[in-house]
């Protein structure tokens, strides 16, 4: 555990990805069987023990500790974990360490009557840094910013295994994952996953910057903007995977359901809005069902989620990846009838004559569900990541509006001593700012040391971290759409804004009125 | 213990001793001030006349510019005092910062010791906490909560330069406040045979030579502003906390943020901060220390004031010892006036 406890340290105040990619690579070389396992599993939410929760730590706690000394602890600390495990007592005498193993062992085997009595003598066999690395690892909220998709990294870089297998394995095996490290020491061979609903790794696209391609070999579709998802049926199981390998299956129970296929679907979860017809919604909308454990009836009523289908990657055991994207598409117009309409639907091949007709056409879409174009090579195999010249993703043009710099944050990491994230406002009619959106990026170096001195420059006040500016900058904002929004007293919110250009030259008063937005709004 | 309350007076802006016409560590000027130590909530200029240890007077004159050496300012070593109203007053090692003092007074049979900041763990740079017997026992209680329990010194120092050692292209900036904790901090890392020149602030620059003038050897110290960039990769730096993420830490090699004190015991304070490098490394008595030293000194009752008074009082509670907050014995005092 001690192992355990200062990786679960480092990771807390470690900011930058690389350096928690580091640090997981190097326990993950140096730690043995089957800890390993168990702590990427307990890094990752990937670990469940019903019988322990943290009303069991709290009474616990009271056999060991005055309760009302516990409750102003607890109020300080802000954490039930982190407070139990300062407050428990050491005990006297040396200790054997305890193992990850041993702990997760004795965690999964206990019964709700015997928790706390399991959970005290683990406790009584830790440091402090120990006991909250037990405490986080049965209890769960780990907080260290490890996702599933940085610990498949790790796995990669610290066994030189490409990433692409670590994903598709990585799903198909349980913690603590004996296969997947014996084929990653070359101990053994590649683990076999017949009749497992795994993860396929996402074909992405590279942005299509200038130039134009052919038609004759390239199929044109809409891009959807909402969540690209894999659907995996299989041996009576269907799960539903982000496009980070997170299964998110849970938050979309009614797919789940309707989806009754040995089959395994690319796609984009989309959710239907009422005002485009029954048509796809503004992502705007599909964010009330994204994140949730526990979906409400209200909720699927009011944001029913549907699929539109891009790709087909298996069906009927067969794998159909290595076919070219002509022949998929062919195989796919044929499945998509077997799937309930009610919820999935075909993306369709948009039919220009040539890529001039294409052009025109993104230019008038006005769907506000539509990103803009997706170009697939008609000959394509589907393979994992982006591979240049085979998908190209063609974003409708952003949006712009001239706004003004209101408040201004730090950044992190790199950037913790730059005034880096900025809040800006548009006029309303009453000569008002009101803030319209945040942004974070899309300027230079140079730019980012110029702006972080006009920020302090022009402070009017301080709140925390957070600093309010003189009104006289003006910053042309890029966004993909806007859309209505009841959480922002603008009414307004953005999708993707970036800092575009920023206006020197152009005076406060005439920037953007809100009424300007609001005509933008789809 | 009724008689006490007809001679101290404890106010919010500090505690006043009625017969001498005197007051302990006032946030606001007055004619008569006994000062426990130099920190800025105790000590504070435009006092008529001040009673401290000579390197509190000292530090009091680099800071708030008050003229140690003016004939109605009084300098006492420790177990020294003075007699004033009938009350004699006494200075005593407090072990929180260089020159800190408990302040006994004694008045008709009856004593009273007020701790001003305190800790019980060895301290290189200042006198080690002596136990005062007394009636009323005045204390601090910063870290009134079980939940702190500061590690060994020496493991923290320990870590710190260890996190020196494991990236030597970065350097390591160190938070620690101006007066205290970062003589101390250097002090310790002298003590563990860190012999590196020490790269500080500017506004560290002052403290740390009236620490060596007391007698305080911190080894080679050099200014950030004079050095390369380069120079320090590799380095141990120490800056006031509020410079840690300012401008000011661009001109080192990508540095390590690091932060002494009692606080970064608590995970989500230290995140707030922005830290990197925790170290639990404090002036201030623990809650083993707190709870220790009010059993050890046994005194009729204790006042408890300066931070969570609340789990430090329902630990004498649950003791049976007698024990207040001292705003509520305030409170008390202004309803019966």
């Amino acid at each position: 555990m001690k192992r355990f406890a200062a990786l679960i340290d480092r990771l807390i105040y470690t900011r930058s990805r690389n350096s928690k990619l580091a640090l997981i690579v190097d326990y993950l070389r140096h730690t043995p069987n089957p800890d390993r396992g168990w702590a990427i599993a307990a890094l990752t939410e990937s670990l469940d023990f019903p019988a322990v929760k943290a009303g069991t730590v709290r009474t616990l706690l009271a056999t060991r500790v005055d309760e009302e000394l516990f409750r102003l602890s607890r109020h300080f600390v802000g954490d039930t974990a982190e407070t139990a495990a300062l407050l428990w007592p050491d005990a006297q005498g040396k200790k054997a360490d305890l193992s990850v193993s041993e702990a997760v062992d004795a965690l999964a085997a206990t019964s709700r009557s015997d928790a706390p009595a399991v959970v005290a003598s683990l406790l009584d066999r830790l440091d402090a840094d120990g006991r909250y690395a037990l405490l986080k690892l049965a209890l769960g909220g780990m907080r260290v910013g490890v996702s599933a998709r940085l610990a498949k990294q790790a796995f990669a870089q610290a066994f030189d295994v490409p990433v692409d297998d670590v994903e598709e394995l990585w799903h198909a095996i349980a913690p603590p994952y004996a296969p997947l490290f014996a084929w990653g020491e070359g101990r053994a061979e590649r683990p076999d996953l017949a009749d497992v609903a795994f993860f396929r790794p996402f074909m992405l696209a590279h942005p299509l910057e200038d130039g134009s391609v052919d038609l004759a070999d390239y199929a044109a579709e809409w891009k959807w903007d909402g969540i690209r998802v894999q659907i995996v049926g299989g041996g009576g199981e269907t799960r539903i995977y982000s496009r980070g390998g997170e299964e998110i299956s849970g938050a979309f129970p009614e797919l789940v359901a309707a989806f009754d296929q040995d089959a395994v679907i690319d796609g984009e979860l989309l959710v239907r809005g009422e005002v485009q017809g029954g048509e796809a919604a503004s992502f705007n909308a599909l964010q009330q069902r994204l994140g949730r454990k526990v979906v409400s009836k209200k909720m699927l009523a009011d944001y029913p989620a549907f699929v539109r289908v891009y790709d087909l990657l298996a069906v009927d055991g067969n794998d159909l990846r290595g076919l070219p994207w002509s022949e998929r598409r062919r195989q796919l117009e044929a499945f998509v009838p077997r799937l309930a309409d009610s919820h999935f639907d075909l993306s369709q091949v948009i039919d220009a004559a040539d890529f001039d007709d294409l052009a025109t056409r993104r230019a008038g879409a006005r769907d506000a569900a539509i990103e803009g174009v997706m170009l697939k090579r008609r000959d394509a195999p589907y393979v994992a990541g982006r591979r240049a010249g085979l998908w190209y993703k063609w974003k409708r043009d952003p949006l712009t509006a001239d706004c003004v710099m209101m408040y201004a944050q730090r950044g992190n990491g790199r950037r913790a001593s730059f005034y880096s994230d900025y809040t800006f406002g548009c006029w309303t009619d009453g000569g008002e700012l009101l803030p319209v959106g945040k942004a974070y990026s899309g300027f230079t170096d140079e730019e980012l040391k110029w702006l972080d001195k006009f920020v302090r420059d022009n402070t009017l006040n301080r709140f925390g971290p957070v600093r309010e500016v003189e009104k006289s900058l003006v910053l042309e904002v890029a966004f993909d759409s806007i859309h209505a929004s009841k959480r922002h007293k603008s009414g307004l919110a953005m999708r993707f804004p970036r800092i575009s250009r920023i206006r020197r030259d152009k005076p406060a008063e005439e920037a953007d009125r809100i009424a300007t937005l609001q005509a933008m709004v789809t | 213990m009724a008689k006490a309350k007809t001679w101290i007076e404890p106010h919010p802006s500090g505690i006043y001793v009625k017969p001498a016409d005197l007051w302990i560590d006032p946030s606001r000027p007055v004619e008569r001030a006994a000062v426990t130590h130099g920190h800025a909530d105790h000590a504070r200029s435009g006092h008529g006349a001040v009673f401290a240890t000579p390197e509190t007077l000292a530090i009091m004159a680099l800071r708030y510019g008050v003229d140690a050496e003016a004939s109605h300012n009084q300098a006492y070593e420790y177990g020294d005092g003075f007699e004033r109203g009938g009350v004699r007053f006494s200075f005593h090692p407090a072990g929180h910062v260089l020159g800190s003092a408990q302040i006994l007074m004694e008045y008709q049979g009856e004593r009273i010791v007020v701790t001003g900041d305190y800790k019980r763990r060895p301290d290189p740079t200042c006198a080690r906490f002596e136990v005062v017997p007394c009636d009323i026992f005045v204390t601090e209680a910063t870290f009134g909560l079980p939940v702190f329990r500061h590690p060994p010194t020496g493991d923290e120092i320990a870590k710190l330069i260890g996190a020196v050692r494991a990236e030597p292209d970065r350097a390591v900036l160190v938070g620690a406040y101006a007066l205290g904790k970062a003589q101390r901090v250097i002090a310790e890392l002298r003590g563990a045979g860190w012999d590196a020149p020490i790269y500080i602030h500017g506004a560290l620059e002052k403290m740390c030579q009236l620490y060596a003038i007391h007698g305080v050897d911190l080894g080679e110290l050099r200014l950030v502003s004079e050095t390369d960039k380069a120079e320090m990769a590799g380095q141990i730096v120490l800056a006031p906390p509020s410079a840690l993420n300012d401008r000011w830490s661009r001109r080192l090699p990508d540095p390590v943020t690091a932060m002494a004190s009692g606080w970064m015991r608590v995970r989500q304070r230290a995140r707030q901060r922005m830290v990197e490098l925790p170290l639990v490394i404090s002036d201030h008595a623990d809650w083993d220390e707190l709870t220790a030293t009010i059993a050890e000194v046994n005194p009729k009752e204790s006042w408890i004031t300066h931070g969570s008074e609340d789990g430090l009082l329902r630990w004498c509670e649950l003791h049976q010892r007698k024990a207040r907050a001292l705003h509520l014995v305030g409170r008390d005092l202004e309803e019966e006036a």
